[in-house]
């Protein structure tokens, strides 16, 4: 991607006029700005996780790491309600993005059939939901009517289907998959199962791949649905747990933890920010560690799907 | 192979929708959804009348206004400036930082702000009072006049380069010939900018913008909710997150939809009243 991208500006050899010059000369200066104000408190964090809090709160925690120690991490290792929050939310992720994908790419397949003649009616039935719902308070009542209140299957099975991705994988289906390969399939007796699961899934790795990442980070950062509909402690996913170790500082107050033994419900004051920078490291890297594998496919995936709505 | 999604839908998506109906109901605890009494529009009545009622679409147009005036431009800008970086390692580094505070959720993120902007400890904090950009007693995360401010800038830096990808692949579709038919005319880097690059995402642009409109009201529920507390509440208490106290809260399910309907019905309309004016001046729409 980033080679056919830099073939257009590539070509503009500098004429060595001001204004091009200065041009190059705001590019560079915004991008290394912009570099260091996403960069740099990434690093700070990871830096103050492994330092001296009192030296971090006085500033002295500047570009290198001081009095380095792993407190933050041995108190956060030692924690139960992290672990639960830790293995639910895996748990969520795990199935509820399988769901997602046994959902949303045969939908995909299916709608981008042009014999299909139902897609017609099908598709803005899908797309008003993206602008128009019933809200929340509705939401929540059918949630309790089906009886999913308190039980893992809310956080899995709501949200089993994202429209903006059906959208983007529709599309991808449509434009990057030749019909002659159907075409070719049917007359060798390919159902359309058969067909699906043997071409199309393996020619479609681009876009699995994008929509697996967007639904697994919607599930590994879902705070809202636990929020909502859960209240037993141990069900809670890892955001709930974060929001109450890092906001609400029960961490701190002395036992208030929810369902923790005893040491584990409270942690010293003056270890607190350090702790805090650890929890945040512990929670985000799983996610960050995904990001890397699939950032190629970024641009295509994404292109394809959203710019024709 | 469309069934569980269209099933998914229903349930899920157009469920909610037929229990609009309580908005209109008084809500009854054992007759569930519809077994309501017919009230008409008294929870409408009563949520128009409400103190509540100003505060809370004032609160939510502001933050609004601010993050589509601000967080809008951005990732534009940010893609035009990927898109002129030549070297193709610089540019890959750029965009791998960029995109990575996406990935945090916003209870890091509030929980960072938190860390950072603390009046006493936090860095940022205490990077703008040595530069004397703010007065030495200004709490950002209590202070009111704060709050808009801390919400639409956090959220560009965690989104701004995410959201900027759809504009780096619209560059990235611009014809080669173009550049080199306007480097012939004599343009310089800032005219092609302007008459070849942003025209060309153009399209993009406006079809991003209608879809943001639909959305003006609809001010993130998580990121505001972790973001109050009793001192910023007159600036931050939002629609959605007045659903959630009222309605969730404190069980007041029918007055609860009334105000989520009412905030509902809005965003349809900006996003009605964008698309129709998009089709008007560009002839491009959504629908």
């Amino acid at each position: 991607m980033s080679n056919s991208q830099a073939a257009p500006s590539q070509k503009i050899k500098h004429s060595g006029g001001i204004a091009d010059r200065l041009y190059t000369l705001v590019v560079a200066v915004i991008s290394i700005a912009a570099f260091i104000m996403v960069a740099y408190p990434l690093y700070f964090i990871i830096i103050a996780s492994v330092s001296n809090s009192t030296m971090v709160n006085q500033g002295q925690v500047i570009l290198w790491p001081k009095d380095i120690n792993l407190y933050g991490y041995e108190q956060i290792f030692k924690d139960t309600r992290i672990w639960q929050g830790y293995k639910n939310t895996i748990i969520y992720t795990v199935l509820g993005t399988l769901l997602n994908l046994l959902v949303t790419l045969p939908a995909a397949y299916a709608l981008s059939q042009r014999k299909f003649r139902a897609r017609r009616f099908i598709m803005p039935l899908f797309v008003i939901t993206m602008y128009f719902g019933g809200g929340m308070i509705p939401t929540y009542l059918l949630i309790r009517d089906l009886n999913l209140l308190n039980t893992p299957w809310v956080m899995i099975v709501n949200g089993a289907i994202s429209v903006y991705n059906l959208i983007i994988t529709r599309t991808f289906f449509e434009t990057a998959i030749p019909e002659e390969l159907h075409e070719a399939a049917t007359l060798d007796g390919c159902s359309h199962f058969r067909y699906f699961i043997s071409v199309v899934v393996p020619l479609s790795k681009a876009v699995i791949s994008v929509i697996t990442l967007y639904y697994v980070v919607g599930h590994w950062n879902d705070f809202f649905n636990a929020l909502l509909y859960i209240n037993t402690d141990s069900l809670q996913p890892l955001q709930i747990v974060l929001r109450n170790i890092l906001l609400s500082n029960q961490a701190f107050a002395g036992g208030a933890g929810s369902g923790a033994g005893a040491g584990a419900g409270s942690y010293a004051q003056q270890f607190a920010d350090q702790i805090k920078y650890a929890v945040i490291i512990v929670s985000t890297v799983p996610v960050l560690i995904i990001y890397p594998f699939i950032q190629k496919y970024f641009e295509k995936g994404v292109m394809i799907g959203a710019v024709k709505g | 192979m469309v069934l569980p999604a269209v099933i998914y839908i229903a349930i899920f998506c157009y469920g909610p929708m037929y229990g609009i109906q309580l908005a209109f109901r008084e809500f009854d605890f054992s007759k569930g959804l519809t077994g309501g009494e017919w009230a008409g529009l008294k929870y409408f009545e009563q949520y128009f009348n409400s103190p509540m009622f100003w505060p809370t679409l004032r609160n939510t147009f502001i933050i609004a206004f601010f993050s589509i005036l601000l967080g809008f431009p951005m990732p534009i800008l940010l893609a035009l400036v990927v898109n002129s970086i030549r070297s193709n390692r610089r540019k890959r580094i750029l965009q791998t930082t960029v995109y990575m505070p996406y990935f945090i959720s916003t209870v890091v993120l509030v929980a960072l702000l938190q860390i950072m902007l603390s009046p006493t400890t936090g860095l940022i904090d205490g990077f703008l009072k040595a530069l004397h950009l703010i007065p030495a007693d200004t709490n950002l995360i209590g202070d009111p006049g704060a709050f808009v401010p801390v919400y639409v800038i956090s959220a560009i830096w965690q989104a701004c380069g995410w959201n900027s990808i759809i504009f780096i692949a619209a560059l990235s579709s611009v014809d080669a010939q173009q550049y080199d038919a306007a480097r012939i005319d004599g343009a310089n880097r800032w005219q092609t900018v302007w008459h070849v690059e942003i025209p060309a995402i153009l399209p993009t642009i406006i079809i991003l913008l209608i879809m943001n409109m639909g959305s003006i009201l609809s001010v993130g529920f998580e990121k505001t909710f972790l973001m109050q507390n009793s001192l910023n509440k007159p600036v931050s208490e939002v629609i959605s997150t007045y659903v959630f106290n009222v309605g969730v809260k404190s069980n007041q399910f029918s007055f609860g939809s009334a105000v989520g309907l009412f905030n509902t019905l809005i965003n349809f309309t900006f996003l009605m009243l964008a698309n129709a004016l998009a089709k008007k001046t560009s002839k491009i729409s959504l629908m």
